[in-house]
């Protein structure tokens, strides 16, 4: 399986998610920039945490625009999987891609602290490996994290179980303690925690590893 | 015959802090008189900040080499190596005045700074570290203004290095009145290379492109190195437009361009527009190449329209970096900056006459030898006395009414209880290096690309240095080195960032010259060279000096491993504290938190080293962290036994030592003696004849387990509570304080 990794200017999780899917998954990674118009090939794709574009005007509100990410539509609407972790959640809420907005956390400070995540539905290819219920504790890093929408649509989220996790103790002031959402299609996953940096034996916690697991074994089934 | 200097020119050296022995060097120097241009360059390079004039004839005093050193002071950092081909380069850089008149920008053009010296090596920073020292934020009169400051330190770095992408992974948050008009902001990096990708900030190579990359020079910052070289007055607050602004997401991408610029082969020399900017930038690149830069002005990026020679040269804008690349080969260079969205320019070529030469519209406007401005800065061996102290040595009477009550009062103290919300703003784990991070005894960042880790720790403490400057500095890097052995790391080199007061008084300098005299003996003794670092001088707000606080900056190297933490992981584990309970007077209790913060007074004398000692309880500690036989290990340091006690129940799970002692119960609770560390292991045998092999006292404290942190000596109960209110004591104290809970 290959894996390919977004780099916007300003993207600073791309080595992250890289290495926990080429040392700690054993898979292929291959780095994607923003200008670039081929996805080559990849299997999954990964939009990285951090600052693209220095989170100028709105956090993701720049990237989205950059060309790769018309590709990425085109992906995702062709059924490929696709992950915002963090900062990646943010550009995919202002692409379009998932409903709702990542505003600025409750507290307005900065958080970077391992959190608890409740495993919300198991029906995707993100989230085949655990279980209901299941508590994945995972890194979370930001400022703009608190997720926000209107009732129709988190009325849409929960009918149509497209929440992949909430937070055990709400950390930023999401709405229905929201950490992660999937999209209609259910293939394109975002979450504002970090799964990236709990998939090595040496971390703190590996209960993140599950994720890119799932994507794995989503992937064998193809 | 004494130089004459009429009025208008006395206005303007004054204003730009030359003395008239200074002029009359720099009239020697060129042959005839500075144009206004020239002086500003002088003034700059000549200033205490960037040339170490008062302290540069004791800083040669410092170890500075060992057989891993591969580059000591006078670079942008210095590196080490660290096996398997690999190095790492670090340096620690004050931000202390800019972050007073400006906090959040302050700090942030701080934590800037510092990146930039370490990748404009080459090596991509992999950890930052942040020492801070504030007046206290429950002070009657400046209180709101600590908090103030605090906050805003706390953000700038949070903006900053979470936005660039390095983790800050540790360092130190200290309250004392001394720092109400002089907050210390301490910033350490360190970054991570191969060998062969190592750059210098060498212009060579006659007839090379000088290349400017980076943001466009606007007028902020101008002046700064000499603002930071001045002791604070009332009119200081009009200084705000000598702060710079800095912006993360453009250094992120200069950090990224030029490492990939660097890839091409194609530069020669690259160093960073720092203080002083473009002066210093091109000076001392020529200096360190023997060689001569001539360029425009015009074909500098502008921000903003008419700037004058003088503000072009002077200015401190961020992110800009100045190189040279290999004739021919500029295109490769631009094209790499280019696809980063970045600026870059040639601005002008490597000559062989050592001169910076300085054209505005072809036309010279300044000119001057590189040797000159870089290396023939004066030398001052100031005179120094007897380092100043008003602190009395004797102590006064005092009997604690109740040693738990203390206990909890100390850690509920701004200066020892949790920085858990500073440190929660602050990407710690970016990168997914972090094998340890804040709150311990010392960070350890893993190095991916070998089987070795880096272990870091910073610390200064300004009561010890107060009460004795040498022995502080002693102390200081005894406990930096514990700190990593406890860990398991072996230390191997350090960085030092001086921050003193006003040079110019003799008391003041003895205070300089005795810490950087015990720095060194310490550094020697341990075999941690001093491979670069900082001075801040003139700390010092209306007559009122900081107390003397070097902060030393020191990396040990250790295998990759789940690492030792401080917190006890299981029950049933038995508890020995290495070095056993050590030695103590009320002389040297003065100097201790337990003085601090329940006696409430400063008096006598730091605690007393034993190198030895400390060497041989460092070498078991390490040796059982390595060997696995340490499951928690933790160092004692500020608060003593009773609070490095308490910190290791913070997992939640409790414990009871009791021991038998010939020291009054407040001195063995609380005293502050070095050498000794704390380790929970569950193979008590082998623990205790490690320490035996090497000649270092294993005292059986305990066990862990229960819900409760127990203290007994000879059988007495003297502490005796829950591990959860210790922690909420603890943990809630700081957003107290702050009035943000």
């Amino acid at each position: 399986m290959k894996f390919g990794v977004v780099v916007f200017p300003g993207s600073n999780c791309d080595h992250d998610a890289w290495y926990a899917a080429t040392a700690n998954l054993g898979q292929k990674a291959e780095f994607l920039w923003h200008e670039s118009t081929d996805l080559a090939q990849c299997d999954a794709i990964i939009i990285p945490g951090g600052f693209s574009y220095g989170d100028y005007l709105r956090c993701g509100a720049i990237a989205r625009y950059s060309p790769i990410m018309n590709e990425v539509r085109r992906f995702a609407e062709a059924g490929g999987p696709v992950a915002g972790f963090c900062n990646g959640f943010q550009i995919l809420t202002e692409a379009g891609l998932l409903p709702g907005a990542l505003v600025r956390n409750q507290g307005l400070h900065f958080i970077c602290k391992t959190v608890e995540l409740v495993t919300g539905t198991t029906n995707s290819p993100f989230t085949n490996q655990l279980s209901p219920g299941q508590i994945l504790r995972v890194p979370i890093a930001h400022g703009e994290g608190c997720y926000t929408a209107e009732a129709a649509i988190l009325d849409e989220l929960e009918g149509e179980d497209r929440i992949a996790f909430r937070y055990r103790d709400n950390p930023n002031g999401s709405m229905h303690d929201i950490a992660g959402i999937l999209n209609r299609g259910r293939n394109v996953l975002g979450m504002m925690p970090h799964p990236e940096r709990a998939s090595d034996p040496l971390m703190p916690s590996s209960d993140g590893l599950a994720i890119f697991q799932s994507l794995l074994n989503a992937y064998a089934r193809t | 015959m004494p130089l004459e200097i009429e009025p208008e020119l006395a206005v303007q050296l004054k204003k730009h802090k030359i003395t008239p022995d200074e002029y009359e060097k720099i009239l020697a120097l060129l042959g005839r008189r500075p144009n206004l241009t020239e002086l500003g360059i002088f003034s700059v390079m000549w200033s205490e900040h960037c040339s170490y004039k008062s302290s540069k004839v004791h800083l040669k005093k410092l170890p500075t080499e060992n057989p891993r050193v591969l580059q000591g002071p006078g670079e942008n950092a210095g590196i080490i190596d660290i096996g398997d081909g690999i190095a790492i380069a670090f340096k620690i850089e004050s931000h202390n005045h800019p972050s007073f008149i400006e906090p959040f920008q302050g700090a942030a053009t701080g934590v800037g700074g510092i990146l930039r010296d370490i990748f404009t090596m080459g090596a991509r920073p992999i950890a930052v570290m942040d020492a801070l020292r504030f007046g206290r934020l429950d002070s009657p009169e400046n209180g709101a203004r600590n908090r103030r400051i605090l906050s805003g330190v706390v953000e700038g770095i949070s903006h900053y290095g979470n936005c660039f992408g390095v983790p800050t992974v540790g360092g130190e948050t200290v309250f004392e009145d001394c720092y109400d008009g002089n907050p210390l902001v301490n910033v350490f990096a360190l970054g991570v290379f191969r060998h062969e990708d190592i750059f210098y900030g060498r212009a060579t190579g006659v007839g090379n492109p000088v290349i400017y990359v980076g943001a466009r020079t606007g007028r902020d910052g101008i002046q700064g190195a000499s603002m930071a070289s001045d002791v604070f007055t009332e009119e200081s607050k009009s200084q705000r437009p000598t702060v710079q602004v800095g912006d993360p997401f453009m250094e992120k991408l200069l950090l990224e361009a030029c490492l990939e610029a660097m890839k091409t082969g194609a530069i020669v020399g690259i160093q960073d527009m720092g203080a002083a900017g473009l002066t210093c930038s091109t000076c001392e690149m020529g200096a360190r190449g023997g060689t001569g830069i001539d360029f425009e002005l015009n074909l500098v990026p502008q921000r903003e329209r008419g700037m004058t020679p003088y503000e072009i040269m002077l200015s401190e804008s961020q992110e800009r970096m100045l190189l040279v690349a290999e004739k021919g080969r500029e295109q490769e260079i631009i094209d790499v900056f280019n696809k980063w969205g970045l600026q870059s320019a040639v601005i002008g070529t490597v000559t062989d006459d050592g001169l910076l030469r300085v054209r505005k519209d072809g036309e010279v406007v300044a000119e001057i030898r590189n040797l000159d401005l870089a290396d023939e800065a004066p030398l001052y061996h100031r005179p120094f006395t007897k380092p100043f102290r008003e602190a009395p040595m004797e102590g006064p009477a005092f009997a604690s009414r109740h040693l738990q009550a203390d206990l909890l009062a100390m850690l509920a103290s701004q200066d020892l209880c949790s920085k858990r919300w500073i440190w929660e703003q602050y990407d710690y784990m970016v990168r997914t290096n972090t094998l340890v991070g804040p709150g311990s005894d010392a960070a350890v960042v893993r190095i991916k690309e070998s089987g070795t880790s880096i272990a870091m720790s910073l610390d200064g403490n300004g009561r010890y240095c107060y009460l004795d400057p040498r022995e502080g500095a002693k102390l200081i890097v005894a406990e930096c080195c514990r700190n990593l052995s406890t860990v398991g790391a072996l230390p191997v080199a350090a960085t030092n960032n001086l921050n003193f007061g006003n040079p110019e008084r003799p008391d003041i300098m003895a205070q300089l010259v005795e810490a950087i005299e015990g720095m060194a003996e310490a550094c020697r003794f341990f075999d941690t060279p001093i491979t670069g670092g900082n001075v801040s001088l003139y700390n010092e707000t209306l007559g009122q000096a900081i107390y003397p606080t070097p902060v030393i900056g020191l990396v040990g190297l250790l295998p990759t491993a789940k690492p030792v933490l401080m917190s006890l992981p299981q029950e049933g584990l038995a508890l020995y504290l290495l070095g056993g309970l050590g030695e103590s007077d009320w002389t040297r209790m003065g100097s201790t938190q337990y003085a601090k913060q329940v006696v409430k007074q400063l008096w006598g004398l730091p605690p007393a080293l034993d190198m030895e000692r400390e060497k041989a309880v460092q070498t078991v500690a390490r040796e059982a962290a390595r060997s696995g036989l340490s499951l928690a290990a933790h160092d004692l340091g500020e608060g003593g036994l009773a609070v490095a006690l308490a910190e290791m129940t913070f997992s939640g799970i409790g414990l009871a030592a009791n021991f038998t002692s010939t020291l009054s119960a407040d001195m063995a609770l609380f005293h502050e003696g070095p050498s000794r560390i704390l380790v929970a292991t569950d193979q008590p045998s082998a623990l205790e004849a490690l320490a035996q092999q090497h000649g270092v006292e294993a005292l059986a404290l305990g066990q862990s387990g229960g819900t409760h942190l127990k203290i007994s000596i000879d059988n007495e109960s003297l502490v005796d509570v829950p591990v959860n209110q210790l922690y909420s004591t603890w943990d809630a104290s700081l957003e107290e304080a702050l009035h943000v809970r």
